[in-house]
């Protein structure tokens, strides 16, 4: 295995005509670490992913394996391992033959096909035409692929698409094997829940454009924890949290209260006797975090 | 290189539709020998008055070796569709299956593709070659014998004539390889081929021969000079222009593979893929 190689995005743009598909855009992801590339629909990360390998020519701007790009890498195959989205297969080809036709150029033996087919579950239906693949058992070809040269960067685009359940833990496993054995990995997905509890760093695009860079740790800074109280004597509780100088606010049936925990209002709830029959946080989550970074029109916030 | 030659040989052998037009062309090329045998040998069992009166008429009907050698002949001229298809799905596969992603993603450099792609194609062509001329002599031998002059398979001119259309079957496939580099979709490449061969070639040869000013451009068409190097024209033996020379021939044909080559991979490749 080569030495481990970052990845670097600079500046990098893509126009389609009068579509600007990506917007120079810039990041970089580390070594040993699982990025999210996230982003909605049409947000870029696919034109984004493919400038990264070779596949299509930027506007302006590069990308960079380490400190080459993709095609001036020596051995690419056995130095990135990718997949790219609606995942590309002959169908009349086998699982097997699919990896089998590629062996020769990542310099593996077919013996390193069979292992990785068993590896990803496909050990019974290698033999079988691709064509008849379930979407699941396509992202596991897929990953199969990626994995043959044993490369030190990972980048897969939406990975996570069409796996059950079981999939996903299981591809949050190998993900995290992946980043502890040094690799870079780096994900896309246009959904945060499916990656959120893999990735250690979170980079987000829209219409483009970065509008957040950062860990996942700090994408949670942006959250606010909002408590939802339901008590008999409203006028009592909203009574204390004048005191304490609390943002209090009416809703429909309940009180809510901004950026305090339940453990805090609880307590000073129960030192001045005040009966609750509901409290619960309700505060914007992660998710909404993200909607929010997404949806609005595009501000750069770097944590 | 050779890594690329033996990924490239394992993408088509791995398929299936290359195969099923193989099998097509193998009993094609049988039933046309076959046909062909049998009127050559209806012509060998004529008097000599009834003779006299078809060559009067312009056609010379051959006869021994030589309606044996014009039997044989027909593989290039008439079923040189096939090797054109099999060798556009090389490249045109990639395209409709977007398996062009992984392939250039290990092994970015595309101008080495295209030349692994060319190669296979030769090499590959060869056997479809062989089974071409195989079809046409399995149609027409038997019938040759049997009701002719003879098969004449002891013949040497009879195994030079076979031998060059292996060959030229096996050129027939690279130029399919660079045509669908040029023309990646698929049922494009397809329709362009069938229509090129089917319709517009062999028309375009019989008005190049018919009009004065025309005359020497016949010769450069694809299958002019596929029968040029073929040694012998079937068309040609049916009252058309003068074939250019061996080396010649090659030599055009080698220049249409060159140029839908390099067009594949400054068009084709240059563009983004995705
Ligand atoms: N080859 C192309 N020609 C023209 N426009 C394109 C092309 N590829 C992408 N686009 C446009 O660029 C924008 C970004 O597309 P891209 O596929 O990169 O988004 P994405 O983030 O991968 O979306 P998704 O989550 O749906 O996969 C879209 O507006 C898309 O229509
Ligand atoms: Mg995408």
């Amino acid at each position: 295995m080569a030495a481990p190689a970052a990845v670097t995005v600079d500046r990098l743009s893509k126009h389609f005509g009068q579509v600007k598909a990506v917007d120079d855009l810039s990041f970089a992801v580390r070594p040993g670490a699982v990025t999210g590339f996230l982003g909605p629909n049409g947000a870029g990360k696919t034109t984004t992913l493919r400038m990264l390998l070779g596949l299509m020519r930027p506007t302006s701007g590069r990308a960079l394996i380490g400190d080459q790009s993709y095609t001036e890498l020596r051995h690419p195959a056995q130095t990135v391992g990718a997949t790219l989205e609606a995942s590309s297969f002959h169908p009349g080809r086998s699982g097997l033959d699919h990896l089998r036709i590629y062996a020769p150029q990542v310099g593996v033996p077919d013996s390193r096909c069979h292992e990785l087919l068993e590896l990803v579950g496909l050990a019974e239906a290698k033999k079988r035409r691709v064509g008849g693949y379930s979407m699941g058992m396509r992202q596991r070809l897929a990953l199969a692929y990626a994995m043959l040269g044993d490369p030190s960067v990972v980048i897969l685009d939406e990975p996570a698409n069409g796996l059950d359940p079981q999939g996903i833990v299981w591809l949050r496993q190998l993900l995290r094997a992946f980043a502890d054995e040094g690799k870079t990995v780096l994900v896309s997905s246009h959904v945060l829940s499916e990656v959120q509890s893999t990735v250690d760093d979170v980079v987000i695009v829209a219409k483009g454009r970065l509008v957040h860079e950062s860990s996942l740790a700090g994408l949670r800074d942006l959250t606010e924890t909002t408590t939802e109280i339901v008590t008999p004597t409203p006028d009592r509780l909203r009574d204390l949290a004048q005191r304490r100088q609390w943002n209090i606010e009416d809703t429909q049936g309940a009180l809510r209260i901004h950026g305090v925990d339940e453990a805090t209002i609880g307590a000073a709830a129960f030192a001045d006797g005040i009966e609750l029959h509901r409290l619960a946080d309700v505060g914007v989550g992660l998710e909404e975090v993200f909607l929010r970074l997404t949806g609005e029109p595009t501000q750069e916030v770097t944590a | 290189m050779t890594a690329a030659i033996r990924s490239e040989f394992r993408k088509f052998l791995s398929t299936r539709m290359w195969w099923i037009l193989a099998l097509g062309m193998f009993a094609y090329l049988a039933f046309i020998g076959l046909v062909m045998a049998f009127s050559f040998a209806q012509a060998s069992s004529m008097s000599q008055q009834d003779l006299a009166d078809a060559a009067e008429s312009g056609t010379v009907l051959p006869l021994g070796v030589d309606a044996a050698k014009m039997a044989y002949s027909v593989t290039s001229p008439l079923g040189y569709v096939f090797p054109l298809i099999i060798g556009s799905l090389l490249f045109t596969n990639e395209f409709r299956h977007k398996t062009i992603t992984p392939t250039l993603l290990v092994e970015p450099r595309r101008t080495l593709l295209v030349a692994a792609k060319l190669i296979v194609a030769a090499i590959f062509g060869l056997a479809i070659g062989l089974l071409a001329t195989l079809g046409t002599v399995a149609g027409a031998a038997p019938i040759l014998s049997l009701l002719g002059d003879g098969a004449y398979l002891g013949s040497g001119a009879v195994w030079e004539l076979l031998g060059w259309s292996v060959v030229v079957m096996a050129i027939w496939t690279v130029l399919g390889v660079s045509i669908g580099g040029l023309l990646t979709n698929q049922v494009a490449a397809i329709i362009v081929i069938i229509g090129f061969t089917q319709f517009i070639e062999p028309i375009a040869r019989v008005v190049a021969s018919a009009v004065d000013w025309l005359e020497g451009i016949g010769a450069y068409l694809p299958g002019a000079a596929a029968d040029a190097v073929l040694g012998t024209s079937f068309f040609g033996a049916m009252g058309e222009g003068d074939m250019l020379p061996r080396w010649a021939g090659a030599l055009v044909l080698g220049i249409y593979i060159a140029v839908f080559a390099v067009g594949s991979r400054l068009i084709t490749l240059r563009r983004d893929i995705g």
